[in-house]
């Protein structure tokens, strides 16, 4: 298992847009924090990055990826070896370069620059929607035999994940705006991975007093130890449970 | 000519029978008491440095208190320190510490009860429940007195300076902090409030309620928790003041609640969660302002009317403009917006779109407060870029028609 991974990550590493992920990342955070002098107001600029590229770099690139290696998968699944670890060893190939590449991109200049506390939840974030993107690539591509068709849906999902997720929200708002609201939210965030990392990450920052009663509850859950925790294993749960499900599909699938 | 002389008369008669007393372990005296009780009006004491424990000082002879190398008056935690009762006194150079504290009068370190042209000047108030209070006083001064106290509690605590029911009041140059509200006013007329810098109070740098044509300028309001609050009072002056770091989800630069009249000019706010909060006022003035860095520069609610905005600067503030409802009738003009997009083609240094300051977003939160969840997210982006273009939601009537390309030097 270790010699595949071994080998997906020497052939990502010299991937040229693994690497140019990781140069753009980096020019970009480190010229966000030397523009201005506010190093709080950089993590906020950083945010809608880390919140919208990331995700989109990772699932399309893992989606493509994934289909295009699928000649080495078929000549893996010749030898003697697990379906499970062929997918687990492509999985942790794709991710750790992937997550080199936002950790150099993103969270080298983020320490080296501002290092705050809100800093290091951008750090978090950015890692966690890497894994959990990647998982929801490998679900796509897993479920579906047709190139075009998967990345398809993994266009559609980075879609509904930074975009029509939060305009049901809203239409739910609006909806049922004579309830209180606030207690929802929080199971409502929690079931967007994009939604809970920004939340998780601006409660940390002086912004967070614009946010009002609203941003008063959510400040008490996410600020307490339970809150931390919750975020952390809702993350994991959204990172788990579409690799479980691309696990389960694989092992099935009539290649 | 007999007045005259009656008049000369009268000034040699005061100053012929006015004395001086002193005060201290080696002096005629050793007690303020004592030599209260022998003073007569006129004279002046002088108190030597040491610490007097005395109870409650109560002066009822128009004499002169001046401290030397700040002599210590200590309330002990059990009573009023200094109480005035009549005209024409000065209070200098003291430290006057632990006043108590009673849940049924307002304990102070200094009261001033019905008094007129007294003088409170170069003195350190410390841990004292209210700090300076004046009842039913007028043309008194209070000068370069430094106040604080660290009682944490916002019920138990009392203000820096209290004014009540008083008149043509100066407050100057004094440092006022850990205190409830930092100034209060309430049935003040026509008083100065000026180079005062009000910080770190338990509620409010400044605060008052029903107190006509009074002046504030050059004042500094700084980490208040709830900032600044005018109420129920018109011919406000507010100039060159600066409002600083009142941030909190219950913070303003000012809160201005059915003010009318007034002017707010060359004031800057900075990192405040909102700068200028408006309700129910109008024919406001506000001009030449800087507002920085706040989260709301402006929250007008829709109650205001008549209200003047002009040749403001607003710089990297989260949200511009703020409000509650589709009408408005307030003006914006000639201000400068650091997020108008617009263009100038015949570079007469206003822009020929105009600008709306309000944000749909803001909009949004307003009816729906729950909504900040989606703060800073992709969605919000859009749907504010949208509504720049084709405007729908937010109110037709509020834009500036002539905004300034180019920041005002103020």
């Amino acid at each position: 298992m270790s010699k595949i991974i071994k080998y997906i990550i020497i052939d990502l590493l010299r991937n040229k847009i693994v690497i140019g992920y990781t140069i753009f990342l980096l020019i970009l955070s480190a010229s966000i924090f030397n523009l201005g002098a506010d190093s709080s107001k950089g993590i906020l600029s950083l945010l809608n990055i880390v919140l919208i590229f990331v995700p989109l770099v990772s699932i399309i690139f893992s989606t493509i990826y994934l289909y295009n290696s699928s000649e080495f998968i078929e000549l893996m699944l010749t030898q003697p070896l697990k379906r499970k670890t062929i997918l687990l060893s492509e999985f942790a190939g794709v991710s750790s370069a992937l997550l080199l590449g936002v950790f150099i991109g993103v969270g080298i200049p983020v320490i080296v620059f501002d290092g705050s506390n809100a800093g290091w939840w951008l750090i978090i974030a950015a890692l966690f929607l890497t894994i959990i993107f990647v998982a929801l690539a490998f679900w796509a591509s897993v479920a579906t035999r047709d190139k075009s068709k998967g990345i398809g849906i993994s266009i559609l999902l980075w879609f509904y994940f930074a975009l029509i997720y939060d305009g049901l929200v809203l239409f739910i708002l609006f909806s049922f705006s004579d309830y209180p609201l606030e207690k929802p939210m929080l199971a409502m965030c929690a079931l967007n991975p994009i939604d809970l990392a920004r939340i998780a990450i601006l409660l940390k920052l002086d912004v967070s007093a614009l946010m009002g009663y609203t941003g008063a509850v959510f400040q008490q859950f996410f600020g307490s130890s339970e809150g931390v925790l919750f975020v952390v294993c809702a993350l994991i749960i959204w990172a788990v449970l579409p690799c479980w499900r691309a696990f389960t599909l694989f092992n099935k699938k009539d290649m | 000519m007999r007045t005259f002389f009656i008049i000369l008369f009268l000034i040699f008669a005061d100053i012929s029978f006015a004395s001086v007393i002193h005060v201290g372990k080696n002096e005629a005296y050793n007690s303020i008491h004592a030599a209260l009780q022998k003073a007569n009006t006129g004279d002046t004491i002088f108190i030597n440095e040491g610490i007097y424990a005395e109870g409650e000082i109560k002066i009822t002879k128009s004499v002169k208190l001046i401290g030397k190398n700040f002599p210590v008056i200590d309330g002990r935690n059990k009573s009023q320190v200094i109480s005035v009762y009549v005209n024409h006194v000065l209070i200098e150079g003291f430290k006057i510490i632990n006043g108590g504290y009673s849940s049924v009068y307002d304990w102070a370190g200094i009261k001033l009860v019905q008094c007129d042209s007294c003088i409170i000047r170069n003195n350190i108030l410390i841990n004292n429940n209210f700090g300076i209070y004046l009842q039913a006083s007028a043309n008194c001064i209070i000068a370069n007195n430094k106040i604080s106290s660290n009682n944490p509690d916002e019920l138990l605590s009392g203000n820096a300076i209290h004014c009540w029911k008083s008149s043509y009041i100066t407050i100057k140059n004094n440092d006022v902090s850990g205190h409830r509200d930092g100034i209060y006013f309430e049935f003040v007329i026509n008083s100065l409030i000026q180079n005062n810098y009000s910080h770190n109070n338990v509620r409010y740098g400044l605060h008052f309620m029903f107190s006509h044509n009074n002046s504030f300028i050059k004042n500094i309001f700084q980490k208040n928790p709830s900032g600044i609050a005018v109420m129920y009072s018109h011919g406000v002056t507010m100039l060159y003041n600066r409002f600083e770091q009142n941030w909190g989800s219950a913070a303003y630069g000012i809160l201005m609640k059915d003010i009318s009249d007034s002017r707010v000019q060359k004031n800057i706010f900075r990192n405040n969660t909102v700068a200028i909060h408006m309700e129910g006022s109008a024919r406001m003035l506000v001009e030449n302002n800087e507002f920085i860095s706040n989260g709301w520069a402006l929250e007008v609610q829709a109650s205001c009317n008549d209200n003047i905005f002009k040749h403001n600067n607003f710089e990297s503030n989260s949200f511009d403009v703020g409000t509650n409802g589709t009408m408005q009738l307030n003006t914006f003009t000639e201000n400068y917006w650091d997020k108008y997009e617009g263009y100038d083609l015949n570079r007469d240094g206003i822009g020929d779109v105009p600008y709306r300051p309000v944000s749909m977003y803001s909009m949004v939160i307003e009816q729906s407060p729950p909504a900040v969840m989606l703060f800073r997210s992709f969605l919000v982006g859009i749907l504010d870029k949208t509504e720049k273009v084709l405007p729908a939601v937010i109110p037709e009537g509020l834009k500036d028609d002539k905004p300034l390309m180019k920041k005002i030097p103020l």
